[in-house]
């Protein structure tokens, strides 16, 4: 395992965005972008004083685990207030707004009740699969903060495999939501659960593979390097600039909303058909627990997108991890949008769209790249424009509209 | 390894059907840790990507798809109990007295050239490997085709 | 670190290997089976790679062809659990002892 710490990296100075500042004023930059690297390393100075080597690494990690362990419930906390304010303002409302001013206090008042609720547990219930479920189903969701990285030198651990070790631990959610939905012995939750599986796997198959064009440009799979190479035009060359990286972003971001089961791909929980899906005969605190991984899982898939797509923490002007929050916001910002626009997909529409769709756009996307950036250039022309038109005939032809039989009514008429 | 062996042993003796996998999900999580052990990150990666995100949840498919919810009355295993732990007794322990007798290279994986790094994997999977890895991807997709013709409605 | 002698990985992947075997032969369930036959080709996985690290051959060589296991793992899966569909789609079972369509 790949032991570094952030802190322990030296600060790769930037000339590029600094010519023609003072000096002074680079040194604030410099400061408040590594303000919280600095934190640490002034606790880890302190405590280094009276402690012995090891449990200074014991403190530097223990450290890097409650950042991420506060970030991640404090994030989801605030979450759901964001997103009840947006679509209270899309749908023409006004929002939360009692406890505390502009309503800041709700998710706390939120957190009270749902640990005042009753746990029920269902008679019939696999008791010990009922209640591991909802730990699962979280640890996967905080586990994924340990390779996204939040700012220059903010990375808890830079493994060399870090995106791959993203996806696979993210996809290890599906077993959890397998758990819930098994172990509650209803209807409704193995419906939810059984549409939730299908449509992550096929959601995963065209999010790994629109992720592939970014590692070939990058040449790494570290998700530091990744953002790295995004670093040239002051912080602005980032991948979605490019034509493959661009419809490697919009790929991704449409699997990644599926992929955490919101809007309009939530199927698996949808209201109105299922009662509430896998986690239906959830409550109390353990419910909160299952809302806690969708929104952390949304909130790292956006850190994901960003990273990979829009340049991570890269930008000029302003410290580093201000600019990965604001693009990250950003993206959730357009979740919560597409919640407060789009109707929900029909299951045979939500797979079509996977297999039909996004699939061979994506084997296209990954073909046109490897020509591109491994073939002399009368080649890379001519390649990608064939695979450009066979790709669109292709795509044509699968996604032809469905006309549907007649249907007759043996009863009805 | 403990926790890969505990869970390996509850995967094939539990009654349930369903808690047998997510005992084989646990032991498989454990393998993917000696993976780490032995430095090999990539393959611990993949472990869990393949094994515990689509292999497991294809079982699983299956097992809510062939089974009702609850059936912890069919008996799981079959007559050949008593006989079957004699003959794994008796492997192990063949395998162990092997183990034990065969005088092992000691020179183990200190220096740092013996680690494969994510480069030289791929290096050596599409230099040396190229052959078995183009016959991997024929194999899958016919398998692919095959699984979709066996498990389809209509076919039988 | 010091590291785990190979003698270690070897025990753990025998004893694997051995619950995987009584597994597959006791279960009654395919998918039983299954798991079990999963059980074995992660102890031939271990083996391989805990091999690779300890001898003179390239070290990327056990973890490719570990890699390669892998994808042959997968594939037979799915192939066993199409099979075992179109099976409970026909004779309502998936226990070996029922479907004995050939016994005389």
């Amino acid at each position: 395992m790949d032991t570094r710490f952030p802190s322990e990296k030296a600060y790769p100075f930037d000339s590029e965005s600094s010519v023609g500042m003072k000096t002074e004023k680079i040194f604030s930059m410099q400061t408040l972008d590594q303000i919280f690297i600095i934190a640490k390393k002034i606790i880890l100075g302190v405590t280094g004083h009276f402690l012995p080597d090891w449990a200074c690494l014991l403190t530097s990690i223990l450290i890097s685990i409650s950042a991420i362990a506060v970030l991640g419930p404090f994030t989801m906390m605030y979450l759901t207030l964001l997103e009840r304010k947006v679509i209270g303002r899309m749908q023409n409302r006004i929002g939360p707004n009692r406890v505390g001013k502009w309503g800041l206090l709700q998710p706390f008042a939120d957190g009270i009740k749902m640990l005042t609720k009753e746990d029920i547990v269902p008679l019939e219930a696999d008791k010990v699969i009922h209640f591991l479920a909802p730990l699962f189903i979280v640890m996967p969701a905080l586990l994924v903060f340990a390779v996204i990285p939040f700012g220059r030198n903010m990375t808890a651990v830079d493994l060399n495999v870090g995106l791959l070790f993203f996806i696979a631990v993210s996809s290890t959610t599906t077993i959890a939501i397998f758990m819930a939905s098994w172990s509650s012995r209803n209807k409704f939750s193995l419906l939810g659960g059984m549409r939730s599986a299908a449509q992550m796997i096929s959601y995963e198959i065209p999010m790994v593979l629109s992720v592939v064009p970014v590692i070939m440009m990058a040449g790494s799979l570290s998700t530091n390097s990744i953002v790295e190479a995004q670093s040239r035009w002051h912080g602005l060359k980032w991948f979605v600039f490019t034509p493959w990286g661009f419809l490697g972003f919009i790929i991704f971001f449409l699997c990644a909303v599926a992929e955490c089961n919101r809007s309009p791909f939530d199927l698996p929980e949808g209201e109105s058909e299922i009662v509430a899906g896998f986690h239906t005969e959830y409550s109390g605190m353990k419910f909160a627990l299952f809302y806690m991984a969708e929104f952390m899982n949304s909130f790292t898939l956006s850190g994901l997108a960003v990273t990979l797509f829009l340049g991570g923490w890269q930008g000029p002007f302003l410290p580093s991890w201000i600019w990965f929050f604001l693009k990250t916001y950003a993206l959730i910002f357009v979740m919560i949008w597409f919640r407060g626009t789009l109707p929900r997909v029909r299951v045979d529409q939500l797979m079509g769209l996977a297999w039909k769709f996004l699939l061979p756009l994506t084997l296209a996307n990954l073909l046109v790249t490897g020509f591109w950036y491994f073939t002399s250039r009368p080649v890379r022309i001519a390649g990608s424009m064939v695979l450009l038109a066979l790709a669109f005939w292709i795509l044509t032809k699968l996604n032809r509209d469905v006309v549907p039989e007649k249907r007759v009514y043996h009863f009805a008429e | 390894m403990g926790i890969s062996l505990i869970a390996g042993v509850a995967t094939v003796t539990l009654p349930n059907i369903f808690h047998a996998t997510l005992s084989l999900v646990a032991a498989l999580l454990g393998i993917a840790g000696i993976y780490l052990i032995l430095h090999a990150e990539f393959l611990a990666v993949i472990q869990v990507l393949l094994y515990v995100g689509a292999v497991v949840t294809l079982i699983i498919f299956a097992i809510m798809l062939t089974e009702g919810i609850s059936n912890k009355t069919i008996a799981q295993r079959n007559k050949l109990g008593p006989a079957a732990v004699g003959g794994a007794v008796v492997f192990l322990a063949a395998l162990w007295g092997v183990i034990r007798s065969t005088p092992w290279p000691i020179q183990g994986g200190t220096s740092e050239n013996s680690y494969a790094t994510l480069a030289s994997l791929a290096g050596s999977l599409l230099g040396d490997y190229i052959f078995p890895f183009e016959v991997i991807s024929v194999i899958l997709i016919a398998v692919l085709i095959g699984a979709i013709v066996i498990a389809k409605k209509d076919s039988v | 670190m010091m590291p785990v002698p190979l003698q270690h990985f070897l025990f753990f992947a025998a004893a694997l290997f051995v619950i995987g075997v009584y597994g597959a032969l006791v279960r009654r369930n395919i998918i039983g089976i299954l798991l079990s036959i999963e059980l074995i080709v992660n102890a031939v996985n271990v083996n391989l790679v805990a091999f690779s690290r300890s001898t003179s051959l390239a070290p990327e060589t056990g973890q490719i062809f570990a890699l390669f296991i892998i994808a042959m793992a997968a594939a037979a899966v799915a192939v066993g659990l199409a099979i075992v569909l179109a099976l409970f789609r026909i004779r309502k079972t998936i226990f070996t002892d029922q479907i004995d369509l050939l016994k005389g």
